[in-house]
């Protein structure tokens, strides 16, 4: 295996003729963010604007410092706006205090992150259960979702295990099943394949693939890798906090 | 969330360190206990003494004597019901270091005054017929191995001599706050032998104690008793048993005040050190608090997971601090209890221990906590890595 294989792409699984179709989950409009660094303002992204369709697969692209985190920190109500509206499904999170977009991001969102960040003190069943603790489900309602989403991923008989114990593959998997196990609306990865070899990131990859695919998840990829950004439907790229353009 | 188990696996990440805080703040516990237990013995003969006697003794200084005909007047005074004198005998048993309080007593109303000196009555009439029969305090028979019959001499350092007694009883506390290092014997052996060795010594006492019905009425009887011999050539100070002894500890009262000053100072100590761990902790851990937040948990849960990881290892460092305070005090007290009579671990004491160590949980998670719940989580996800 060589960096040079591809990943596998979501050709066989992408419904692409009909995405133009579906309605919009993500409004961006004239969104706009600096960073304060010492007594400089940094502007990080500047009017951005798109629309994501609901069971697109978007990958975001750009050089280091595009902004390109920033703008998935925002769309996944981890960080605020300067000035500008994020609607998502409906709801306009940028008008949402505190608690509330907590709730919301509870609700709504799954999150990948290029290092896993699972708790390392919990196994793989308890870090997938983690999200479901703040549902009204019962406990033996939460072990049968925690059951099924270590089912897709494939790691039912590693479920007792540690993060420390998994391969960086599998801890990524244990990652992605606690992003599904609320089945929340859309998923949000940054850099998922970031860390991982070109085998546990094929692996990755494909799994996302059939998220979209075949569960119809919305997903939004931050990525540097553009044989990783082959398998979304739509590319878009960043560039000093500017997009530049968008291809499917 | 089952965020017991989960303070818990945190509270263990860091064995070594959690284990080593944990062992700072038993030792501060012991350490806060002991002191607290030794501010408290040097308090129990303040505490164990009764509202209901009084101590009369020559208003210049306890050393002067007062004579014995005084005896009678005192009783004429309306409120007192009861009357007894004594010496301090001031012998030594050996050797110097052989310490113990000795009195010469006028031994039926002594005993009728102090109803928490309990002996079988059997041994009691003994003692109460025998001259030179003497009573010894359970824990100094113990100490020395004496037994009912058993001859004592005790060479006397303000009433020179060899002195025989026999040990006709035993007596125990009616309650641990009792003082069981106590002797005492008949008074009038003293005085006879007084009366033929140094007969200008004979017929004084060192102290009255009086038994009122009314505590209420202290200050009255005791303004009567001092107006009864005001200018004569003993004057009297009356005072409420508590008063009398309270005179004694306020002789060292900078010490305590000291030893008191260094146990807060100890609980302070360890509160630094148990929030350097908890910051520590913290700092580490911003990025896991970052990804909590990102899922939906709020700041209530961090703070949850915080005060508790802390609230655990400072209550685990306390429960096994006040459980080594007992066996401690127990061993301190065997071998200082000529010093300490009354030496123990009171329940006030543990729960100021306890006190102390859910104050030091809880300010130490105090600045942490702030740290963690008001990072913001895109600044606490960049930490991992």
């Amino acid at each position: 295996m060589t960096m040079t294989d591809p990943i596998p792409s979501c050709d066989d699984h992408r419904p692409a003729p009909d995405l133009e179709t579906r309605p919009v989950i993500v409004e961006v409009r004239n969104v706009n963010k600096a960073y304060l660094r010492g007594s400089h303002i940094i502007p990080v992204l500047q009017e951005i604007s798109f629309d994501i369709r609901e069971g697109e697969f978007l990958a975001l692209m750009g050089p280091s410092g595009s902004g390109k985190s920033t703008l998935l920190n925002l769309i996944a109500g981890i960080d605020k706006v300067d000035s500008g509206t994020i609607v998502i499904g409906g709801v306009d999170i940028t008008a949402l205090g505190e608690t509330e977009l907590a709730h919301w991001r509870a609700t709504n969102v799954g999150f990948i992150f290029q290092f896993y960040n699972l708790i390392p003190v919990l196994t793989a069943f308890e870090n997938v259960d983690l999200p479901l603790q703040l549902t009204g489900l019962s406990r033996s309602e939460r072990r049968d979702h925690v059951e099924m989403a270590l089912r897709v991923v494939n790691l039912s008989h590693r479920m007792d295990h540690y993060p420390a114990q998994l391969s960086g593959g599998e801890q990524q998997r244990v990652a992605i099943a606690r992003a599904v196990v609320t089945d929340p609306a859309i998923i949000v990865a940054d850099e998922p394949t970031g860390d991982l070899d070109r085998a546990s990131a094929k692996e990755i990859m494909s799994l996302m693939c059939r998220l979209s695919s075949e569960s119809g998840k919305t997903i939004i990829m931050v990525t540097h890798d553009p044989k990783a950004a082959e398998a979304a439907q739509v590319i878009r790229n960043l560039d000093k906090g500017s997009l530049n353009n968008a291809h499917s | 969330m089952r965020t017991l188990k989960l303070l818990i696996r945190n509270a263990f990440r860091h064995k070594l360190r959690t284990g080593l805080t944990i062992l700072g703040i038993t030792i501060a516990i012991l350490a806060f206990g002991m002191l607290r237990t030794m501010v408290s013995a040097w308090y129990a003969g303040v505490e164990a003494s009764s509202a209901n006697r009084l101590v009369i003794r020559n208003s210049i200084s306890l050393i002067f004597p007062l004579p014995l005909a005084y005896k009678d007047k005192i009783r004429q005074v309306s409120g007192v019901n009861l009357i007894s004198w004594g010496n301090w005998f001031g012998g030594v048993y050996i050797e110097e270091k052989n310490f113990f309080p000795n009195f010469a007593v006028e031994p039926n109303s002594y005993l009728a005054l102090y109803p928490e000196y309990v002996i079988p009555d059997l041994q009691r009439t003994m003692f109460l017929n025998d001259r030179k029969g003497a009573v010894a305090g359970r824990k100094i028979a113990e100490k020395f191995g004496w037994k009912v019959g058993d001859t004592v001499t005790l060479r006397g350092t303000i009433f020179p001599g060899n002195w025989e007694f026999v040990i006709r009883g035993i007596y125990k506390g009616r309650d641990r706050s009792v003082d069981e290092t106590q002797f005492f014997f008949h008074w009038d052996y003293l005085n006879e032998t007084m009366r033929k060795t140094a007969p200008l010594r004979a017929d004084q006492v060192g102290f009255y104690m009086i038994g009122i019905a009314n505590p209420n009425l202290a200050g009255e009887v005791s303004t009567t008793i001092d107006r009864t011999f005001k200018n004569s050539l003993a004057e009297t100070l009356t005072e409420t048993e508590k008063a009398f002894q309270m005179s004694f500890v306020s002789m060292t009262e900078a010490i305590l005040i000291a030893i008191q000053f260094v146990s807060i100072v100890i609980i302070v100590i360890i509160m630094a050190v148990v929030a350097n761990t908890m910051a520590m902790t913290a700092r580490e851990r911003i990025g896991e608090y970052a990804v909590f937040k990102t899922l939906g948990f709020g700041g209530r849960f961090i703070a949850r997971l915080i005060f508790g990881e802390s609230l655990f290892i400072s209550l685990l460092g306390t429960a096994i601090g006040i459980g080594l305070t007992f066996p401690v005090a127990e061993a301190f007290h065997d071998y200082l209890g000529t010093y300490f009579p009354i030496f123990f671990v009171e329940q006030r004491t543990v729960y100021l221990d306890i006190a102390a160590g859910f104050m030091v949980g809880l300010v130490a998670a105090i600045f942490p906590t702030w740290r963690a719940v008001k990072i913001r989580i895109a600044d606490g996800l960049r930490r991992i890595g």
